[in-house]
């Protein structure tokens, strides 16, 4: 073996001593991470957004689409999800300021500034609405299906009809496998829909058999799954109870996903669904490789509690799974992002996306922290995106 | 190359059953235990007969002459984590006693006959109060060097709930250790309980990771300059993106966590050890090299044999490491750390 690795690390081995924890004192001025003047890549490539997101402008535009019963329920009881498990957001809307329409309207609400501000600004192709409106996590189960029907004819009427450069989600009441599967069927052959969302904090891991049927429902349509940051399950962000701050709830988002892959992969979904497609959404992707190899690990040990997962995990996640590129993945150093795509072996299956109108917006000339060849932006930037949704 | 004497930093000592702890409990818990239902804290993370519990050969629970055959040759030091966990008994001023019962067990029949070894105090953390006083009786006794806390706990570890438990240990110069396991009551996952063993165990990985989290973002080591944090069992591959993740959080969010002055990262690598098993290694040593270095892991990492519980070969790390790394690794890094 010859390979050596030298240390990076910036502090000295040896004892923590409290001169070199407390090294800045308490007057002194925060220090920064070290950065660089960011990178701009060329824009000559299609661009495809995987993920923006819209809103109802108002209440009653969401009431608008609802049946007349649930238009009562709504305005009597309004969205009754998991109350308690929320974090208040570090901005209103979690939104860009520049991203609030003139009216007051919420950001991502209009679509000529949804226009103007992404899809003629950068030029984009192709642009996935990813609506967060809440319909999956409503805890009556048949209000969430009449919301969740709700947002996608408003969808259709307002935004795929007006605007031929978008491409609309699936929203299923996913805590409901039977009803998901009604909603995915009433629009899986509709071609403005690309996939079915659903958000990263369910009730339960996304392998477990109550979420089947929405599945099942997806290969007979032959459309991904979309697995999406946020959420709030009821239940705590880690396995260790509540954090107190947003940041970490916000940057625990990663352990999530890692939950929901291990799920789906050992619980035997992949098995069960040999078409099946997921696309994990604002996630990141530099936890992918170790959790990988972690996952291998314990198959090569444990598989026998597990003998439907018949191959290694990581050829598993490597079949089926898509990820987003959004929020960027910022190593320490350029060459650490060209080992991160190594690791990963994902060239095809890395989408672009901006996360329009939230605060951390990657827009598309500067998402990326190190120059990439031609042939890997193209795939990033558009073509993976086009191949997965056959645009 | 020859091996350079080491410091194993994970060897366990498990009590065989509540019986053996009997004779180190007051009488009221004695007759509480012979008389009621109870048979032991109600966790199931090492489930006995299950391949990663016990290597091959080995017993879940060894005893002293099994760990001195087989886990102490080579060993200079080796350091005792029980798992035993006295947190998942909901009756605190049981697992207060019960945790005693465990300290004593551990001086007696461990750390009085091999002076080779050191122990990790247990404590009820979930009462933190109860728990500070645990390491208080043991505190000055030099077979121990650490607290040791199961990753899986009621509320994250940088709460100021918990700080009554890192003063105690900080004044006494303890380490603190968290390690795999626990049984808190709630989900080991953000979005409930999974099906199967071995997602528990998988999944393990990320609640180390909201750990480091919780203590570098809730200002643990702004209020405990001091405080040194040894990750056991839980891997160390994902350190870097975790690293990567919370230093661009922090850029973002910070106004929300003002007392965290430097970038995260900075704080990980100043107040955190991690342990080399589960090893988690990618197939390719070259993947492996790049996490190394992408980290700084040769201060970072303490050599580990997690005796008896059974994990991939460490030679894959062991093999990229020049012979000052592997000093440093396989001891001297545990030296500083744990002031042997």
């Amino acid at each position: 073996m010859t390979a050596q690795f030298g240390s990076t690390a910036s502090v000295e081995s040896g004892p923590v001593t409290k001169d070199q924890t407390n090294g800045h004192g308490a007057n002194s001025p925060v220090s920064s991470v070290q950065q660089a003047p960011r990178y701009r890549a060329p824009l000559d490539t299609a661009i495809i957004d995987t993920d923006i997101h819209i809103y109802f402008p108002t209440q009653d535009a969401l009431r608008s689409y609802l049946d007349e019963s649930w238009q009562d329920y709504h305005r009597t009881f309004g969205q009754r999800g998991f109350d308690g498990s929320h974090y208040p957001r570090a901005m209103p809307n979690a939104a860009r300021h520049d991203a609030w329409p003139d009216d007051g309207t919420p950001p991502g609400s209009n679509l000529p500034l949804l226009q103007k501000q992404l899809l003629d600004e950068w030029n984009i192709e192709v642009g996935v609405l990813n609506p967060l409106v809440g319909a999956g996590e409503q805890r009556n189960l048949a209000f969430g299906a009449a919301f969740a029907r709700a947002t996608n004819e408003w969808q259709v009427a307002e935004w795929l009809d007006p605007e031929p450069r978008l491409r609309a989600s699936i929203i299923v009441p996913w805590e409901d496998g039977e009803l998901s599967a009604a909603e995915i069927d009433r629009w899986g052959s509709h071609p403005g829909f690309v996939h079915a969302l659903l958000i990263a904090r369910t009730k339960e891991p996304l392998g477990r058999r109550k979420y089947w049927p929405m599945y099942e429902a997806a290969c007979r349509h032959d459309i991904p799954i979309a697995i999406h940051f946020g959420g709030a399950a009821g239940v705590p962000i880690t396995g260790s109870g509540y954090p107190n701050h947003y940041i970490e709830d916000h940057g625990g988002m990663p352990q999530t996903f890692q939950a929901q892959v291990i799920s789906l992969i050992f619980e035997g979904v992949l098995q069960q669904f040999p078409t099946l497609k997921f696309v994990l959404i604002e996630g990141g992707f530099a936890w992918i490789p170790p959790m990988l190899w972690r996952m291998d690990s314990a198959w090569r040990k444990l598989g026998s509690e597990v003998p439907h997962v018949t191959e290694p995990p990581s050829q598993l996640f490597r079949r089926h799974f898509w990820v987003s590129t959004q929020p960027m993945e910022e190593p320490f150093k350029p060459e650490q992002f060209r080992q991160l795509l190594g690791q990963l072996d994902l060239d095809d299956r890395l989408l672009f996306a901006t996360d329009y109108p939230h605060w951390d917006f990657d827009a598309p000339d500067r998402a990326f922290p190190v120059p990439l060849d031609k042939e890997r932006r193209r795939k990033f930037m558009a073509e993976n995106a086009r191949a997965l949704y056959k645009l | 190359m020859p091996d350079p004497t080491r410091i194993d930093c994970d060897i366990h000592n498990e009590i065989p059953n509540l019986e053996t702890l009997y004779p180190y409990l007051p009488d009221h818990w004695l007759d509480y235990c012979r008389e009621s239902a109870f048979n032991g804290p109600d966790a199931a993370d090492y489930p006995e007969s299950v391949p990663t519990t016990a290597r091959e050969g080995s017993s879940a629970k060894p005893d002293l002459a099994e760990v001195q055959n087989c886990a102490m040759q080579d060993v200079e030091i080796g350091i005792l984590n029980c798992a035993y966990r006295v947190q998942s008994v909901r009756n605190e001023d049981l697992a207060a006693s019960l945790a005693t019962a465990v300290n004593q067990w551990q001086v007696e029949h461990w750390l009085e006959k091999e002076p080779r070894l050191r122990a990790s105090i247990v404590v009820p953390s979930h009462n933190p109060a109860l728990a500070a006083k645990e390491i208080e009786r043991w505190g000055d006794h030099p077979g121990f060097v650490q607290v040791i806390l199961p990753v899986r706990a009621e509320a994250p570890y940088g709460n100021r709930r918990y700080d009554p438990i890192y003063s105690a240990a900080v004044k006494r110069g303890l380490a603190i250790g968290i390690h795999y396991g626990g049984a808190p009551g709630h989900p080991p996952t953000p979005t409930g309980w999974p099906s199967y063993f071995i997602e528990d165990y998988a999944g393990m990985a990320q609640i180390f990771q909201s750990q480091v989290i919780s203590l570098v973002c809730e200002g643990a080591f702004e209020r405990f300059p001091a405080l040194r944090v040894a990750l056991i069992e839980g891997g160390f591959t994902w350190l870097p993106s975790l690293m990567w993740r919370i230093d661009k959080e922090w850029k973002g969010l910070r106004h929300n966590t003002p007392y965290v002055r430097r970038p995260p990262s900075e704080y990980m690598r100043a107040h955190l050890r991690l342990t080399i098993q589960p090893l988690d290694a990618p197939p390719n040593p070259l993947h492996l090299a790049q996490i190394l270095d992408q980290c700084g892991a040769e201060d970072l990492l303490l050599y580990a044999s997690d005796y008896p519980h059974c994990h991939d070969d460490q030679d894959i790390l062991l093999d990229l490491l020049t012979a000052d790394q592997r000093e440093k690794i396989c001891s001297a890094n545990a030296r500083a750390f744990y002031r042997l």
